[in-house]
């Protein structure tokens, strides 16, 4: 006894080490699986109030910018307005049991980006007193940005599209062949689709959207171009690089989408 | 000894703060940043009490950690940092190196660029292994290590000198 007491006196140091480089070891293997570890989350009062305070100051740099985009999208908004036929302007319907409104969007200020390391996450300033949970879509008026995955009570984080983990249901605009988004983790403007079968239409240049066969995106929101596509090593599929129409180095205000009907899809589903 | 308790732990927030709020947002072309934490590491006082120095290391990292969300890739290669950080004092300024007063800010420049280069790639060798954890990419390790690690070294160099008390 008294030589294992002499023993852990004498080795305190490198047992106390071992100890915390096994803890930190244990949160880093947990940070590599989607659902990450709860503890270790910048979504917590303090690093979300620091950022929070940091970005009150630093958002007004790109105010030009956001508002460009803003225009933009007022813009595409208004075609869609005013260039509707003339038959579903004046059958309006009123009814509101006939609308079953299946998404629900919450607008958010991104207040934390990353994009260099291979695992990014975000963060956005609405939390659980805003009624945003885990595994809601973050998107922007763009395109796609990322899933939540861990939530406080004002701040929520987000698993970006270019994080190796990220797995997004995906397909090709024209035709309904669907495959997964995945990252490589090599350049912050291009992710790959994967498990396109190879008889599909691929074509460089042709736009990717979400599939709807995910329960927490829309069907066709728009994630970007094929830039560049080969057939993978079975020759089954096709590998295809899509350059992003979101700049994700400069990302200001998103929307989060809830899915109001998951529970009666995962219900189905079972 | 007040002054120095006090100095420790003003460095430790201003540097935890410097390196998540301005440090890790620099992404020098695409994904380069520096990781000037470790000044923490690389000037705490060479007498101390080695257990509270491991500790305060892993307490530094897991901070870091927090802030940008990557598990306890910082918090692990702190520690080891700390851990070893006598055998880089050892082999760069003598096996007697307990017993000289080393002032950090009046020791010539080579021994000290060598003693913060050591620290570093090993702090960043171990941190990017951990953050990418995927054994087929090791020339990715190895490349982000090195460009990293020549950014980091520039930084602390400069920081060191700035804020050295003239004599």
């Amino acid at each position: 006894m008294q030589q294992i007491i002499n023993f852990i006196i004498r080795n305190k140091n490198f047992l106390l080490f071992l100890l915390l480089f096994i803890i930190s070891f244990i949160l880093t293997v947990q940070s590599h699986s989607f659902h990450r570890s709860k503890f270790i989350s910048s979504a917590n009062f303090l690093s979300g109030g620091i950022y929070n305070s940091v970005h009150n100051i630093s958002q007004y740099l790109d105010l030009k910018t956001e508002n460009k985009i803003l225009i933009e999208e007022n813009y595409k908004l208004r075609n869609l307005l005013f260039n509707q036929t003339e038959n579903n302007l004046d059958s309006v319907i009123v009814d509101s049991s006939f609308y079953s409104k299946e998404f629900k969007f919450t607008p958010a200020s991104l207040i934390k980006n990353s994009f260099s390391s291979t695992n990014n996450s975000l963060l956005v300033d609405k939390g659980e007193k805003d009624g945003v949970k885990e595994d809601f879509g973050v998107i922007t008026s763009k395109g796609l940005i990322g899933i939540i995955d861990n939530t406080s009570n004002s701040y929520s984080r987000v698993v970006s599209i270019l994080s190796t983990k990220s797995k997004i249901n995906a397909q090709l605009k024209k035709t309904n062949h669907f495959g997964t988004l995945l990252w490589n983790g090599d350049s912050h403007e291009i992710v790959q689709l994967m498990d396109v079968p190879k008889i599909a239409p691929v074509q460089i240049g042709d736009t990717v959207i979400t599939g709807g066969r995910s329960t927490i995106f829309p069907k066709g929101i728009y994630i970007g171009t094929i830039t560049s596509f080969q057939v993978d090593n079975a020759e089954d599929f096709y590998e295809i690089n899509i350059k992003l129409f979101n700049d994700m180095t400069n990302i200001g205000h998103v929307y989060i989408v809830e899915n109001l009907k998951i529970k009666e899809l995962i219900n189905l589903e079972k | 000894m007040n002054s120095v308790v006090a100095t420790n732990i003003a460095r430790f927030i201003a540097l935890v703060l410097v390196q998540v709020l301005v440090f890790n947002h620099i992404n020098f072309l695409g994904y380069i940043n520096p990781y000037i934490y470790i000044l923490f590491i690389i000037l705490y006082p060479v007498k101390n009490n080695r257990t509270l120095f491991i500790f305060l290391a892993f307490l530094l990292g897991l901070c870091v950690d927090i802030f940008s969300d990557s598990g306890g890739v910082h918090a692990a290669a702190s520690v080891s940092v700390a851990f070893l950080r006598p055998g880089f004092l050892k082999s760069v300024f003598g096996a007697l190196y307990e017993h000289q007063t080393i002032k950090f800010s009046n020791i010539d420049i080579v021994p000290k660029v060598s003693y913060i280069a050591f620290l570093t790639v090993v702090h960043h060798f171990i941190l990017f292994s951990l953050e990418i954890f995927n054994f087929s990419k090791i020339i990715l390790v190895a490349q982000k290590t090195l460009f990293s690690s020549i950014f980091t070294i520039i930084i602390c160099i400069l920081v060191t000198i700035i804020f050295t008390r003239k004599s």
